[in-house]
Parts: C-alpha cells; structure tokens; sequence
C-alpha cells in the first residue's frame, strides 16, 4: 500500500540525450509515416531549382529534364514490384491509388457485375471508398478475418458469385503488421476472372512483392510509408493476362495514359523513385535487422510482464511490427507515462476520436484490451539502445499504472472480471 | 492531446493510491465505470464514526490521465470534509481545477460518482443492525 507515488519522469525536451546513449524523443511510430532518407532528399534537390519544368512539356529541355526524372523513377517502382514501366502511374498517394483502382474498376466493369468484396481490417481509403461505392449501388462483402488476422481463403470462395468484379486485401495491415496470402488469392481470382487490388502500402520495400509470382492486378503503393515524400504514391495497372482497364477519377488533360490527369509533382516522384531503388538494395538484410530488433523489443517486454498480449500472427507478419496488449491498463495512460518515445494507441488514422481499434476488434479482441494496446513500428533508423530504452520505460510505465488499477488487484485477488456487474453503462 | 500542468502532477505524483479494508465498518468503498468504457474509478473512504469526518481516502483508477487525475484530486478533496461535505463536491469544480478539455468531462463526472458511490456504501454500513452485546445474566 503505497501513497504518494513518486517516479522520476524523463524530461522531454526537444533533443535530449539521457545516459543511456538515446537521442529523446524517440520515433518508433513508422507505419505512420517515416523519415526521409538522406539519400532520397538529396536525389529530389535539383528538381525544384533547376530541373524544375513541368514533365509534360515536350518542347523543350526544361521538361525533358524532369520527364528523364520521372521516367526513371517510374523503372525504379516497376522494377521493384516486378512490372513494366507502362504499368506504373503516379498519384498523390496511396489513398487516392485505393480510390482509383476501387472506383476505377468499379466504373469499367458495371457492365460485368457490381458485386465487390474486401476485408472488415482494411485502410479507411478502401472502407470509406466501398461504403460510397455502396450508396451507388454496388454489391460490397466486407469479409471477417481469423483470430490471427489471416483471410480465410474458403470464406472467400464462398463470397464470390458470377456478379464479383473485385476483390481488394490489403498486403500487410497498418495496425497489426500481418501478410495476407496474397498469391493465393490472386490466383483464387485470376481462375475465376476477377481483378485483384491489393493495398501494398505497408509491404512495399518491407517484404518481397511481386505481381506477377502473387497474382496481383492493381496494387497501390505509398512514398512516405517507406523513407520518402508525403503526398506522392503510385497504381500499378496490370497490362496482361489479364489487361486491367480502369477509368480514371480525376479528369483533365489525360496524363499517366489516361488514368490520372493533372501535372507530375515531379520532385516527390523522383523522391519515391529513388526510395524504391534504395528498398531494392536495402530490403534482404534490413528486413533481417527490423526483425531482429522487433523481436528484442518483444522478448524484452513479454519476458517481464504478465497478461501482454500480441495481437496478429506472430509469423505472418511485417519484420518491424509489433502491437501488443497489455491487460488492466489503459493506453491513452500507458501513451502519456512513454511520452518521450513516439508510438500509437489504436489505430493512427483514428486517433482523433480515441475509438477502440477496429482492426483488434476484428481479431475478437475486447474492448478493454483494444484500448490498452500499443503499436510499435521499428524502422531503418531505430538503434538497439532505443529498442532497449523502449522496452525498459513500457515495462515500468506498465508496471506502475498495474499499481494504480482497481482491475489489476481485482485480478490478482482471483476475481473473473466478466463476471463483475459494473456500475458503468455499456458502450 | 495536452493536458494541463495539474493534470500531468496528478499523473506523475498520484496522491493516496492504495487500497482500504472493505470489510471494515468505517470504510465506504465505491466502485464506478466499466472496463469496455475505457473508465474504472475505485474510490474508498475511512470515516469517524464520532465525527463523520473522513479521516483517510484511497484509489485506484484504470483509465486515461485526465481520470487518474480526477479520481487522485477527488481523495485530496475529501480528507478533512465530513460526508456531508464531500457529498458537495461538484464534478464541474474538478473540471475548472484541472483545466479539463470538454472531451474529458466525463472523467470528472465519474469521479463525483465514485465519492458518492463511497459515502453511500459507507452510510449503509452505518443503518445495517450493529451486533448485539450478548445480554447480561
């Protein structure tokens, strides 16, 4: 029974080194967004002082220049996700390429059925997109996934029917890091002559994708997700067996063969181009370094502390990912007691309504353990010593709000906590 | 996401975290909120029986900041106060206290729930029927 708890805080200032050899705060928050690598700024550099013309100028050098730039930045994506350079267009971003191809296909096809099928632990950029596809009067499945997170590969036979123009899986998901089996569905909807888009943004440059080995007919790709530029991302348009054929969403001008109109932001492109060539090289022994200091995060933190649970397959999953539960304690709490280290609670994207995961609800977990779960995402910049200093300050933030909660001392006295009526209301 | 100054020492320096006999007649024990919700307030009291003052308070709170500081101001609050006294105390004089945003509000109200919750299990302690001293031959 202790009163007047005291535990000393580490100060956040803007750059602070502790003892430890870290620099505070510390950024373990990369499926929101990464840093850029030096080596793709410095490749964006002469595109917005000197070789700042507009790409499609074709009269002059000033756009042959950045068309040079844009088009070798287009061989760098397409070469990393096995395509060929007609098969990669550029947009703002992967929303907008989820948009695309959704709606795209959705449009094209109409003719062919209005039936589409997706998964409930998709990006809102496919959720949100199906939801208004459904108030123009398509068909949508939302598919359930197993408790490790993995698609259902019978289920999703089942779903399909002569109306099924679509199918959309994300690659790896943004909260729990798992891999769908992308091949295998691709292949499910190539014998049965359905296009397959998979949101990749979470697995490009991470983990090996490969469109034509995984069956794979759109996938949208993001710049800031893997060491480059916010507001740039690509689609890639399968061009054979079978010719994929979408309507663009955005008219003016028929750039990008027609499927995307408006001027290329080409230093961003270039930016992305160059953060392709760089996973290309990079990926085999990077994956190797992110799993083996995710797992060390993970054995550091699972070794000390009871009743924290990982949520998703351990196996299938992305080499940096880590999201686990920790039990009786609330993560909003558990946020501010770490806040010198940048992680999220729930999802990233859903953050302003501080709402329960829906991607952990549909692993079945509750709600209580939604709430108290936190997502780590190491990447190429994340040292040992952080990954130690991160480990050591969740255990001890854990461990001292398990001291101040009512729930935790009710579980250590043998009390089943469903089986309490609570005071409170219900959701 | 900020939160006040007061918020983060309540957070840091949690006053009179810990836990009372329930058992005994003195302590009103009130427990408030609901796991799903993301709130679960426990919030006792040991009381005079002369005075009706509350000599002690405890908690224990599973929740965001703004609720552990809520429920960690709520036992400063009621030490020294009778039970009539702390049947006063406001939620809305908890939110002015800590700079609670509006979307935190809820946190303070269950904080007044808890204090209420405890003088009212502590109160029915006080009318159950006191053991009877065995009658004198």
């Amino acid at each position: 029974m202790s009163t007047d708890v005291k535990i000393p805080q580490a100060e956040v200032e803007t750059l602070h080194t502790n003892g430890k050899g870290v620099k505070l705060p510390i950024y373990m928050d990369n499926h929101a967004t990464t840093q850029m690598d030096p080596r793709v700024l410095e490749e964006m550099l002469p595109y917005f002082m000197e070789k700042f013309g507009n790409a499609a100028s074709r009269n002059h050098s000033f756009g042959w220049a950045a068309e040079e730039g844009v088009e070798t930045a287009r061989e760098r994506i397409a070469k990393l996700v096995g395509a060929t350079t007609k098969e990669i267009i550029f947009t703002s971003g992967a929303t907008e390429s989820d948009n695309l191809a959704i709606k795209g296909v959705a449009e094209m096809y109409r003719e062919k059925g209005n039936h589409i099928i997706t998964a409930v632990t998709e990006h809102k950029a496919v959720l949100d997109t199906c939801k208004r596809l459904e108030k123009y009067g398509y068909r949508v499945t939302y598919m359930p996934v197993q408790k490790d997170g993995l698609i259902d590969l019978d289920d999703l036979k089942r779903a399909m029917d002569d109306k099924t123009i679509l199918v959309s899986i994300m690659f790896a998901n943004n909260e729990i890091g798992v891999l769908q089996p992308v091949a295998e569905i691709g292949k499910l909807c190539h014998e049965r002559g359905v296009i397959f888009h998979t949101d990749a943004t979470q697995a490009i440059g991470k983990v090996p994708v490969d469109v034509i080995k995984q069956n794979i007919d759109l996938a949208s790709i993001s710049g800031h997700k893997m060491y480059g530029p916010k507001g740039v991302g690509a689609l890639y348009v399968r061009r054979k067996n079978p010719r994929v054929q979408i309507s663009a969403i955005i008219d003016g001008g028929g750039h990008e063969r027609g499927m995307r109109s408006g001027t290329l932001n080409v230093p961003s492109i270039v930016g992305l181009g160059k953060a392709c060539a760089i996973a290309q090289e990079d990926m085999p022994q990077e994956s190797c370094r992110l799993a083996g200091l995710r797992n060390r995060l993970r054995d550091r933190i699972m070794g000390r502390l009871d009743e924290a649970y990982i949520n998703g397959s351990t196996e299938h999953r992305l080499p940096g990912n880590l999201n686990i539960s920790f039990a009786y304690v609330e993560g909003e709490s558990l946020l501010m007691g770490i806040n010198d280290i940048a992680v999220s609670s729930g999802s990233a994207c859903t953050s302003a309504t501080l709402e329960p995961s829906y991607v952990l609800k549909a692993l079945g977990t509750g709600d209580d353990l939604a709430h108290s779960s936190i997502r780590f995402g190491i990447g190429r910049f994340n040292t040992e010593a952080e990954v130690d200093y991160v480990a050591d300050r969740v255990i001890e933030t854990v461990e001292r709000l398990r001291e101040l909660s009512p729930l935790y001392e009710m579980a250590k006295e043998g009390i089943n906590l469903k089986d309490v009526k609570w005071a409170g209301e219900a959701h | 996401m900020s939160y006040s100054d007061k918020v983060i020492d309540h957070y840091n320096n949690p006053r009179n975290v810990g836990s009372m006999d329930k058992q005994s007649t003195d302590v009103g024990t009130g427990l408030v909120g609901a796991p799903e919700c993301g709130d679960v307030m426990k919030l006792q009291i040991k009381v005079n029986p002369q005075t009706n003052v509350i000599e002690d308070a405890k908690f224990k709170t599973f929740g965001c900041g703004s609720a552990i500081a809520s429920s960690s101001l709520a036992t400063e609050w009621v030490k020294g106060k009778t039970v009539d006294e702390a049947l006063a105390i406001k939620n809305m004089d908890i939110v002015k206290e800590l700079s609670l945003p509006p979307v935190k509000i809820h946190c303070s109200v269950l904080a007044e729930d808890a204090i209420r919750a405890a003088i009212g299990d502590w109160k029915k302690k006080q009318e159950a029927p006191k053991p009877v001293a065995a009658e004198a031959k």
